[in-house]
C-alpha cells in the first residue's frame, strides 16, 4: 500500500488498557490517527479521554505496567515501530487467539525519540531537570543524536536553540528556576527541536501558562513549525487554540474519536453530539446573556465503559440502539468522520449550536 | 442612590520578602452594587487572589477601607469579624486541596453551620446538609463519602455547598472553574448564576478567563502588577478596550471560532516582579504603545466615559468615542 508513504504519523486501530487492582482502565479503545507532513493535528478531549496516553504510545512511553498496548499498529515516517495483533493460531485440535506483538528495539527507539518524533509535555516546571543549566539541557539531546560532537560544539549548538526560541544565548548557563514558566516552556520546545524533528507532539504545551505568554508561545511554535517544516499532533483541550493553529482535528471521547475532520467541518459543519456539547458549553462571546448548556452528567468510569456508545448516558438524541450497540464510523465526506449511530436514521440532524 | 455592598477604598497589601517590598495589591478601589457580580481578571501574580482574601481579612490589609454594608470592616474586632463571616464567604479554586480529606462530605458542609451555633440539634443540621446538597446538585447518597472517592466537578459543588451553609450575601468566588474540563465548566457557572438570581448573592468573580468573566460578570476590574488598570461594564470593556494591556488581553483569548478571529497583539516579555516597584506605569516594560511620559509617572485611574476607568498616559486617545 504505497498510499501510506504520504502520512507522517499513521495510527491503526490503537488499544491501549491500564491494568490496576481496581480492573482494567480502557484508555484507549480503537483510535486511528493520520497526519500528513507539515499537517497540524488537533487532539481534543477532556481530562481522561485518552488523549495524553494515545501520543505516548506513539513514542513507546506508555508505563508498562500498568499499561498495555492490547492492539494496533503504528508507523511513523513509513519505518512500522509498532505493530500488535491477535492472531488465531491451532494447536493441535484446539484454536487459540494468541497475541503477537513486533515493535522496534529499545535502541532504535531512542534514536527516532529526539531524532524524527519529539514530545512537548504539559508542565514546563516539570519536565526540566533542576540540577542542570538549560544550556547543558539542550546540548544533551544535541550530543546524543551526534555521535562524536564535541561538547563545546553542542553547546553553542544550544545557545542558537535558545535565540531562535527567543532567549539571549547567554542564558544557557542559568538553571531552570531562573526562569519563568513561558520561558520554560521555551526551553522545553528549544529542547524538542533540537535536532530538527519531522513530527512534534505537543500534550497541552500552554495549559499551565497565561494567556499573553500562551498568545506568545503558540506564535512562536507556529513560525518555527514552518521554519522546520514540522508536522504537528497538538494535544488540548481548548477548542480556541485548535482555531487557532490546526488544520485538522480529532475529537476524543473515553478512549475513541467521535468525530474527526478539517477545522471547517468540524467547528461548521459539527455532527457529533459530543462535539455540538463541547461548543455549547462555552461562554458565547457574542450573547453575554445566554445561559450556559452544560452536558449533563459526567464522563463514564473508563473501567465499566457503558456497552453502547459511551457518549450515549449523557446525549440528548440517544435512541435505543445507541445504548446496545457500539457506533461504527463512518465517513460522511472525503474528510469528515463521525462514530454516532443516530445517523443510521437518514433524517437526523442535530438541532444546532447557538448562534455565535 | 446606588446600594452598595461592599466599598473598597485604597485598599494595600505588601507583604515583606528577603528582596524587599512586594506589592501584591497596590491603591486599589471599587464598589459593588448588592445582587451583582464584578470580575476581577489578570494574569498569576497580579494580585487578584490576594484582592480577594483580603477583603475577607483572610490576610490583613496594609492599608485601605473596606466597607462592608456601610462598616469598615478592617476595625473590627476578631469576635465582630467572625459573626460577619456568616455574611462573607470564599469559594477557592483548587477542589482538590481545600476540602479537609479526612472529612466526609457530610462533616465538610456542617462545619461552618456547627462554628456558628446555627442549629441547637443534630438532626436540623442535618436537615440543612441535605437541602443544601440538594441545591448545588449533589445526589443524597454522597453524603458520607469523602472527597477523594469524588470528581473535580462533584467537588467544586462541595465547596459551594459549603459555602452557602450561613446564608451569606457576598462570596469571594476565586477561579472555582480553573480546575475543571469546559462541560463541567459550564454545569458549575450555571450553577452560581442560579444560585445568585434566587438567593440575591452578590460575587465577586476572580479568574483569568475573560471568556467567563464576560459570561458572568456585570462589572469587570483588569488588574496588573497589584494596581487596577481598568474597570467598566462587561459590555462597555468588551466593546471599547482601552489600556493597552486589556487590549492584548483580550485579543490573547483563543476563539474557538473560524470567523471572529481577533487581530492578535502579542505582547514583549513577561510579567515583571512586583517587588521594589520604580515610580512609572507598571505595564511600560511590555506595553506596545510606550511613550516617554510613561516612564515618569504611574497613571492614576481617569473616568474616560461614563463608569469606564482607565489607568494610562494615554487613556484619551485609545477611547473610542462613538
Amino acid at each position: 500500500m504505497e498510499q501510506k508513504e504520504e502520512y507522517i504519523l499513521n495510527v491503526e486501530n490503537l488499544v491501549v488498557d491500564y491494568v490496576t487492582n481496581d480492573g482494567v482502565v480502557h484508555a484507549v479503545s480503537g483510535v486511528d490517527i493520520r497526519l500528513k507532513p507539515q499537517k497540524t493535528l488537533g487532539l481534543v478531549g477532556e481530562t481522561g479521554a485518552g488523549k495524553t496516553t494515545t501520543a505516548r504510545a506513539i513514542l513507546d512511553l506508555v508505563p508498562d505496567p500498568p499499561g498495555v498496548i492490547q492492539q494496533g499498529k503504528i508507523v511513523l515516517d513509513g519505518k512500522r515501530i509498532l505493530e500488535v495483533k491477535t492472531e488465531e493460531v491451532t494447536q493441535g485440535s484446539q484454536k487459540k487467539m494468541v497475541k503477537k506483538r513486533e515493535s522496534l528495539s529499545s535502541k532504535e527507539m531512542q534514536e527516532i525519540r529526539g531524532n524524527l518524533v519529539s514530545m512537548i509535555f504539559q508542565d514546563p516546571m516539570t519536565s526540566l531537570n533542576p540540577v542542570l543549566t538549560v544550556g547543558e539541557q539542550i546540548a544533551e539531546v544535541i550530543a546524543v543524536h551526534h555521535q562524536g560532537m564535541k561538547k563545546k560544539e553542542a553547546f553553542q549548538r544550544a545557545q542558537e536553540m535558545l535565540e531562535l526560541v527567543g532567549i539571549p544565548g547567554e542564558r544557557a548557563g542559568e538553571y531552570p528556576h531562573q526562569f519563568s514558566g513561558g520561558m520554560k516552556q521555551r526551553v522545553v520546545i528549544a529542547i524538542a527541536l533540537a535536532c530538527s524533528p519531522k513530527l512534534l507532539i505537543a500534550d497541552e504545551p500552554t495549559t499551565a501558562l497565561d494567556v499573553t505568554i500562551q498568545a506568545q508561545v503558540l506564535d512562536i511554535m507556529k513560525s518555527l513549525q514552518k521554519q522546520y517544516n514540522m508536522a504537528m499532533l497538538m494535544i488540548t483541550h481548548d477548542l480556541g487554540i485548535v482555531a487557532e493553529v490546526c488544520d485538522e482535528v480529532s475529537v476524543m471521547y473515553a478512549g475513541s474519536i467521535v468525530e474527526h475532520g478539517t477545522l471547517e467541518d468540524v467547528f461548521e459543519r459539527t455532527m457529533h453530539p459530543y462535539t455540538e456539547g463541547l461548543f455549547n458549553s462555552l461562554p458565547n462571546i457574542h450573547d453575554r446573556k445566554a445561559m450556559l448548556k452544560p452536558i449533563p452528567g459526567l464522563m463514564p468510569n473508563p473501567t465499566d465503559l457503558p456497552p453502547g456508545c459511551a457518549f450515549a448516558p449523557r446525549c440528548s438524541y440517544a435512541c435505543e440502539r445507541c445504548r446496545t450497540e457500539k457506533p461504527q464510523p463512518r465517513w460522511v465526506s472525503d474528510t469528515h468522520l463521525i462514530a454516532c449511530s443516530a445517523y443510521d436514521d437518514p433524517g437526523f440532524a442535530l438541532k444546532g449550536r447557538d448562534e455565535r | 442612590m446606588s446600594d452598595y455592598i461592599l466599598e473598597v477604598k485604597g485598599l494595600k497589601k505588601y507583604f515583606k520578602t528577603p528582596r524587599g517590598r512586594l506589592h501584591a495589591v497596590d491603591d486599589v478601589s471599587f464598589s459593588i452594587e448588592r445582587g451583582k457580580t464584578l470580575g476581577i481578571v489578570g494574569e498569576s501574580g497580579c494580585g487578584k487572589s490576594t484582592t480577594g482574601r483580603t477583603i475577607l481579612r483572610l490576610t490583613e490589609p496594609t492599608a485601605g477601607e473596606i466597607l462592608f454594608e456601610g462598616r469598615d470592616i478592617t476595625k473590627l474586632s476578631k469576635g465582630e469579624m467572625r459573626r460577619l463571616r456568616k455574611d462573607m464567604q470564599i469559594i477557592f479554586q483548587d477542589p482538590f486541596s481545600s476540602l479537609d480529606p479526612r472529612k466526609t462530605i457530610s462533616q465538610i458542609i456542617s462545619e461552618p453551620i456547627e462554628i456558628h451555633h446555627l442549629y441547637s440539634d443534630q438532626k436540623q443540621t442535618l436537615a440543612r446538609v441535605s437541602e443544601l446538597m440538594e441545591v448545588v446538585g449533589l445526589s443524597r447518597r454522597l453524603i458520607n463519602t469523602y472527597p477523594h472517592e469524588l470528581d473535580g466537578g462533584r467537588r467544586q459543588r462541595v465547596g459551594i455547598a459549603r459555602a452557602l451553609a450561613l446564608n451569606p450575601k457576598f462570596i469571594v468566588c476565586d477561579e472555582p472553574v480553573s480546575a475543571l474540563d469546559v462541560s463541567i465548566q459550564a454545569q458549575i457557572l450555571n450553577l452560581l448564576k442560579t444560585l445568585q438570581n434566587e438567593l440575591g448573592l452578590t460575587y465577586i468573580f476572580i479568574t483569568h478567563d475573560l471568556s467567563v468573566v464576560h459570561h458572568f460578570s456585570d462589572d469587570i476590574a483588569v488588574m496588573y502588577l497589584g494596581r487596577l488598570v481598568e474597570k467598566a461594564p462587561a459590555e462597555q470593556l468588551f466593546r471599547n478596550p482601552v489600556h493597552p494591556y486589556t487590549r492584548a488581553l483580550l485579543s490573547a483569548i483563543p476563539v474557538a471560532d473560524l470567523k471572529h478571529k481577533p487581530e492578535r497583539i502579542i505582547l514583549k516579555g513577561e510579567i515583571t516582579s512586583p517587588i521594589n516597584l520604580p515610580d512609572e506605569c507598571r505595564f511600560s516594560a511590555r506595553c506596545n504603545e510606550v511613550q516617554e511620559a510613561c516612564r515618569t509617572k504611574d497613571p492614576p485611574l481617569i473616568e474616560v466615559e461614563p463608569q469606564h476607568f482607565v489607568a494610562c498616559c494615554r487613556a484619551c486617545e485609545f477611547c473610542r468615542q462613538d
